[in-house]
């Protein structure tokens, strides 16, 4: 660092970056052994970061290479089968595109959506699905919530019961509930429906739960001073807090239920979801593009709608 | 009206009541709104009971059918065929993984397409976003449906469909990232003479890789869950060996599969989030 040293030897007023203070003497003349040491330790340790930072990355990217290459082994990834599949993709997507023309524009949508009575009633019906089970679903989560909130359970084992059954309800996939519920309940929204509360029970109840476990505890103890039960307490010290958090998480989790009704058709579990699989396994491609338009736009107005509701909840929230 | 504490007659109370009735109830409109709702909402559940026939002796008869078959499910057993599910385990990993780096390469270019302060063209990033919208508004399912179709049976298919969305859904997240960075570090380095790609290199991409990052983990986790049903549409992965032993009625088989499944996507969970909390703590 010959820089640094010439200016050492030229006596500056304020040491130089990392020279330490008591190396300056009293006259302010820096010892040029301490410039040197410091500065020499400063870049070992620098090289020791880098050296630590570079075996860090190699690291990182053997296993990411290793991963890379089971993964393409294992999930049979071939790029010529992937070449060979695009063109076929596009085809595909071509054809699913209809025939319109100017001049006939009104009698072409008219005939692509022939069939839009029935489509829009099993439209309804998925909305109702998702509609039905996200509040039954909700309402199963709140009651469970409290119990499993460390701070509120009235009980250790009731706390550790409550949440390995929300775990087991959220982390089964909600087709593999409608597969089976399919078999008690039969064909039918039911077995959807029943399905899509289980899991929202699952996954809506943990995240009450932890909104529950930071909730401020002042009131809690108010509403216990003055007497209350744990019912009271919960409805009188924890409710009113939680609520409009509550209510924007129940908001998001319907927008993924109607996605979800959407496919559990596949399995028979009602909804639009058979029509769409029965179609696009027979090759009807302008009936396939028609529904999937349908699905897109009900996704896309409950996503904007459910968006608008949000923010005028957060609106009153910070009005008051 | 000056009132002492203990001196309110009852008359005090009435004039009161009069002079200020929104203190004392809601106004009509109000609790005819809000009645009007709860009635609505009354009306619509009570609806969807008697539509989708939810009467208690179904929901009973439905329950004992599922006792009986919780009863065959234990215990769980493999029937000699335990390398098969760890084989679908595996290939359903597999397609995760390929489908979140697919989905992220294609993604990462254009989300700074989708940026606001990246590319000031309303028009342009408006048509973006409604593309991403699309990808990610069809569920992943579908597109495997479609995949499968288009291009046959197997994980291929899979990894397509899960790619496809996660592009749509990275995509968002990604441009968001980007809108939501430091404008004073992109500064600058453009007060230093850098040219607007480096701008990008040195002052953009080191505040959004980790965010980046994170993110894409996150979606891999969620991918494995998607992942382990797509094979009931054919698309690989161990969906498919579960829904031929359910539709088979070997449930044995079928409880094996399932709690195999929640241990992976426990098991990649806990991964994922230590590797996203060392990611964040650099980030910082």
């Amino acid at each position: 660092m010959p820089a640094i040293l010439d200016h050492a030897d030229r006596a500056p007023a304020v040491p130089a970056v990392g020279v330490p203070w008591d190396a300056v003497g009293m006259s302010g003349r820096v010892a040029p052994d301490a410039v040197v040491d410091s500065v020499a330790a400063f870049e070992r340790a620098r090289a020791e970061m880098q050296r630590q930072k570079r075996i860090q990355a190699l690291i990182f990217a053997v296993v990411f290479l290793v991963c890379l290459v089971t993964a393409v082994i294992v999930g049979q990834f071939d790029v010529m089968t992937l070449i060979d599949g695009l063109p076929r993709t596009t085809d595909y997507v071509r054809k699913l595109v209809p025939v319109l023309r100017w001049e006939t524009l009104g009698a072409d949508v008219a005939e692509w959506y022939w069939n839009i009575g029935k489509w829009l009633t099993l439209l309804v019906e998925t909305l109702l699905m998702a509609f039905f089970a996200t509040l039954l679903g909700t309402i199963g989560a709140l009651l469970l919530s409290f119990a499993a909130s460390s701070n509120l359970t009235p009980g250790y084992w009731i706390y550790f019961a409550t949440r390995r059954f929300l775990e087991i309800a959220r982390s089964v996939p909600d087709l593999v509930y409608a597969l089976v519920f399919v078999f008690a309940w039969g064909l039918g929204p039911l077995a959807g429906i029943l399905a899509l509360t289980i899991h929202t029970m699952g996954a809506s109840g943990k995240l009450f739960a932890e909104v529950n476990e930071n909730v401020d505890p002042n009131p809690i103890e108010g509403v216990r001073a003055a007497g209350a039960n744990w019912v009271k307490m919960i409805r009188f010290a924890v409710i009113p807090q939680v609520l409009p958090v509550f209510a924007s998480y129940t908001l998001w989790r319907f927008e993924i239920n109607v996605r979800t009704a959407a496919v559990l058709g596949f399995v028979g579990a009602g909804g639009i979801g058979y029509e769409l699989y029965t179609n696009i396994r027979l090759n009807y491609y302008e009936d396939v593009s028609a529904i999937l338009l349908i699905i897109v736009a009900t996704v896309v107005l409950v996503d904007i709608g459910c968006e608008e509701i949000r923010h005028r909840m957060i609106g009153k929230e910070s009005l008051r | 009206m000056r009132l002492r504490i203990g001196a309110v007659s009852k008359a005090d109370m009435l004039e009161a009541r009069r002079c200020l009735p929104g203190a004392f109830c809601r106004p009509l409109a109000q609790r005819l709104l809000s009645w009007l709702c709860w009635t609505g909402l009354a009306a619509l559940v009570l609806f969807c009971a008697v539509r989708f026939d939810m009467s208690p002796l179904r929901l009973w008869s439905g329950l004992s059918e599922l006792g009986t078959l919780t009863r065959v499910m234990f215990p769980p057993a493999s029937g000699g065929n335990m390398d098969l599910f760890l084989a679908g385990i595996l290939e359903t990993l597999a397609m995760a993984f390929l489908g979140t780096l697919i989905g992220g390469a294609i993604a990462f270019p254009l989300s700074f397409l989708a940026a606001k302060n990246i590319l000031p063209a309303w028009l342009f990033h408006f048509g973006v976003r409604r593309v991403f919208d699309v990808l990610r508004g069809v569920d992943v399912m579908i597109w495997a449906l479609i995949f499968v179709v288009a291009i046959g049976l197997g994980p291929l298919a899979g990894i397509l469909a899960i790619a496809i969305s996660d592009a749509g859904t990275l995509a968002k997240l990604f441009s968001e990232a980007i809108e939501n960075i430091d404008r004073k570090q992109t500064e600058g380095v453009r007060s230093t003479g850098a040219n607007a790609v480096k701008v990008m290199r040195f002052g953009v991409i080191p505040q959004v890789l980790p965010v980046m990052l994170s993110f894409t983990l996150y979606m891999f986790e969620s991918n494995t869950r998607s992942a382990t049903i797509l094979g009931i549409v054919g698309a690989g992965g161990i969906g498919l060996l579960l829904a031929d032993r359910i539709r088979a009625n070997v449930w044995d088989q079928a409880c094996l599969i399932i709690i195999l499944i929640l241990v992976t996507v426990y098991f990649i969970d806990f991964v994922s989030k230590r590797l996203r909390e060392r990611l964040i703590g650099q980030g910082k």
